[in-house]
């Protein structure tokens, strides 16, 4: 799960990670009326939309107002305006609301950021001098300029640690201790809310010899949302797709995709190989469904609809390899649903395992207009076909 | 012959008393593996059909000489019950769990280090040596005895390969599930080094995702040092970068862990790649009849 950067702010405040003042605003009005005071303190405010997405200084969604009267004209300017990023996919997304924020004289801007590291299965801390620039590109690019320590979990980030990334960056020494309070923050933020990932870019040492979150983005472990339910109320259903945010109420695992063939599977892994499989066929997957190893009839119904309501669907592949999750099962969830919903387009199924012979036979009774397959290959090239002459 | 698990692996179940921990437990009596407990706290003392349930994993493998140990535990309480099997010095833990927090699993390998015990898992399938025991919850039926190593991130993808070995009559000596998790137990090298030293695997398949490295590295080790051949397939060619595929560890950031990159790696290292599922049985046939 990902949240705004004003609430990823908030809670870095909560453990001693400096950041800047700021207040969000839902209108112009608010806007100026938060501007007030930054604009008395320092002369100068910045005005920052919020959205789920990265590169927004350069669409044009951060600017810098030195009036309270700039603040709300930028904000006017922002609010309701479609953001293009290059995160953001080539439809945007709509900015709903701005955050206002105290200006700051920056004297140098680098990157800190925090993700479990697979391989070493341990958090992994990395720093670099390149502020501002996306890490992925630093990676390509210039690797040797990304300093990285990992953390012992039992111990935690040591302050050593944080010295070798402070002095590695070539910060003053007399900022070393801030540095490393930031670092220590920004780790136990880590890990005390369950994060995938913590970036600080940039991570802006000001010239008054302050070290502050300048952005900040946090995204969150799904599997860990369970014990973090204040995390959990920060979830922006607008920043996610529709259909996704239906999935996830019925426990369905979905992610739209751009083709036309809507499918239906048990088990992440035979999930993508059967989008591979209609793809190698010459088709295209509207989506990748995973139902699960345990799906009641009520989730397979659910599936179903969701992938048909679609318009962009013009055949539907259920694939299914029997389990623990019984054929037959899954047999009466589609006609259940097939009789629900109605069949507007073809519809190819391939069982196979547990009660095969169980669930082949309901199907075939069922009056309904299924398009049966016994392999995956044979199941693609049928629904492909179907897809295309629908 | 096999690796892991055999005829004389004495299996308790954590988690005996749930919906699910007594369903599989059912399902792997009656596919024949010897369990011989199951531990829930609270409820030592009583019993499952006749299986002695305990208290604590420590007293189960006292009184029953267990050496494995199969997690049906909610999520939340998986963490602790895999160290809770590691400590009691228990051989082989094979979590079934599905949606541990991954900051929980780091604390487990890190609690595990110098420890003798070994994880599989967790979110995976178990491990089977057909005929002989079977940890997990795969349909035992869809095996059969013989001398092809699968080794596989997903669940019912593999079961999709091992129907496919079967139809074709290529018997399995051992599948494990590694799981598809970021952080786990066990990965592709430990049980690519297993097969290639069991003399009863001839051949290897071996099933990858996206997302991660570890289709990389292991076709690496492979490169180096698996003399026996390998079919390779990788999920999730077709999936788009930054979104998680299911799997908690299928996702493809920053560009990296593409399917393609992990089927480059994977023909480099001389491995038979197929990018078809559908192929993956025939795949296998094929290289078999050229050996």
């Amino acid at each position: 799960m990902n949240i705004h950067e004003y609430q990823a702010k908030q809670i870095l405040a909560r453990y001693g990670v400096a950041v800047p003042k700021g207040k969000i605003a839902f209108t112009p009005a608010e806007a100026e009326e938060a501007a007030r005071e930054f604009i008395a303190e320092k002369g100068v405010c910045v005005v920052k939309a919020q959205i789920h997405a990265g590169g927004r200084g350069k669409a044009g969604g951060v600017k810098l107002a030195k009036s309270k009267e700039e603040a709300a004209r930028i904000a006017e300017g922002l609010l309701g305006k479609v953001l293009v990023t290059h995160q953001t996919g080539p439809a945007g997304k709509e900015v709903k609301k701005v955050y206002v924020e105290e200006g700051c004289q920056i004297a140098r801007e680098l990157y800190l950021g925090l993700v479990v590291d697979r391989s070493t299965q341990k958090v992994v801390i990395m720093a670099s001098t390149e502020g501002g620039v996306e890490i992925e590109e630093v990676a390509e690019k210039t690797p040797e300029k990304i300093l990285k320590e990992l953390v012992d979990p039992a111990v935690g980030l040591i302050p050593f640690q944080g010295r070798k990334l402070a002095f590695g960056l070539g910060i003053d020494k007399a900022l070393a201790g801030k540095a490393v309070k930031f670092m220590t923050g920004l780790y136990s933020a880590f890990v005390a809310s369950d994060c995938s990932m913590a970036e600080i870019n940039p991570l802006v040492i000001t010239k008054d010899g302050d070290i502050i979150a300048l952005d900040a983005k946090m995204s969150f472990d799904d599997n860990a949302l369970f014990r973090h339910k204040d995390i959990e109320g920060m979830r922006d259903l607008d920043e996610e797709d529709p259909k996704e945010v239906a999935a996830s109420r019925f426990n369905l695992n979905y992610v739209t995709l751009d083709g036309n063939i809507g499918c239906m599977v048990n088990g992440a892994g035979l999930a993508m190989a059967t989008m591979d499989m209609i793809k190698l066929s010459g088709g295209s997957p509207a989506n990748f469904l995973d139902v699960g190893g345990g799906a009641n009839k009520d989730q397979v119904t659910a599936a179903f609809k969701l992938i048909t309501s679609d318009p962009n669907v013009k055949g539907v592949l259920v694939n299914i390899f029997g389990g623990i999750m019984r054929c037959d099962i899954i047999a009466e969830g589609i006609m259940a649903a097939a009789k629900e919903v109605g069949l507007k387009v073809p519809l190819v199924v391939r069982l196979q395992g547990t009660n095969v012979e169980q669930g082949r036979k309901l199907l075939a009774g069922s009056g309904l207009n299924i398009i049966t397959a016994e392999n995956m290959d044979e199941a693609a090239e049928k629904a492909v076909a179907a897809a295309k002459a629908s | 012959m096999s690796i892991l698990v055999n005829k004389d692996t004495k299996v308790i179940c954590q988690g005996i008393t749930g919906e699910q921990g007594t369903f599989h437990t059912r399902q792997m009596v009656a596919y024949g593996t010897k369990m011989v407990g199951g531990v829930s706290p609270g409820k030592g003392g009583t019993d499952v059909d006749g299986i002695p349930v305990f208290d604590t994993v420590d007293e189960a493998v006292r009184k029953t000489g267990a050496n494995a140990s199969v997690i049906y535990v909610p999520a939340g309480f998986a963490a602790d019950a895999v160290m809770e099997a590691v400590d009691a010095g228990i051989g082989l833990v094979v979590c079934i769990t599905e949606g541990i927090p991954v900051l929980d699993m780091v604390k487990v390998r890190r609690f595990m280090q110098g420890k003798a015990s070994r994880l599989v898992g967790p979110n995976c399938p178990g491990v089977i040596t057909p005929g002989e025991c079977k940890i997990g919850i795969m349909p035992g039926h869809i095996h059969k005895a013989g001398s092809v190593g699968v080794v596989s991130r997903s669940g019912t993808l593999t079961y999709e390969a091992v129907d496919q070995l079967t139809r074709l009559g290529l018997g399995q000596s051992t599948c494990v599930g590694i799981g598809g998790d970021p952080v786990n137990g066990t990965n592709f090298i430990d049980v690519l080094e297993l097969f290639e030293k069991d003399p009863g695997t001839n051949a290897i398949v071996m099933i990858g995702e996206i997302g991660g490295t570890a289709e990389e590295e292991a076709a690496e080790f492979i490169r180096k040092n698996v003399r026996k051949p390998v079919v390779g397939y990788i999920a999730g060619a077709t999936a788009p970068k930054g979104k998680r595929m299911g799997h908690a560890g299928a996702i493809i950031s920053g560009g990296k862990g593409t399917a393609e990159e992990k089927f480059e790696a994977m023909e480099r290292a001389g491995i038979r790649i197929t990018r078809s599922t559908a192929e993956i049985g025939r795949s296998m046939l094929e290289v078999l009849q050229k050996v």
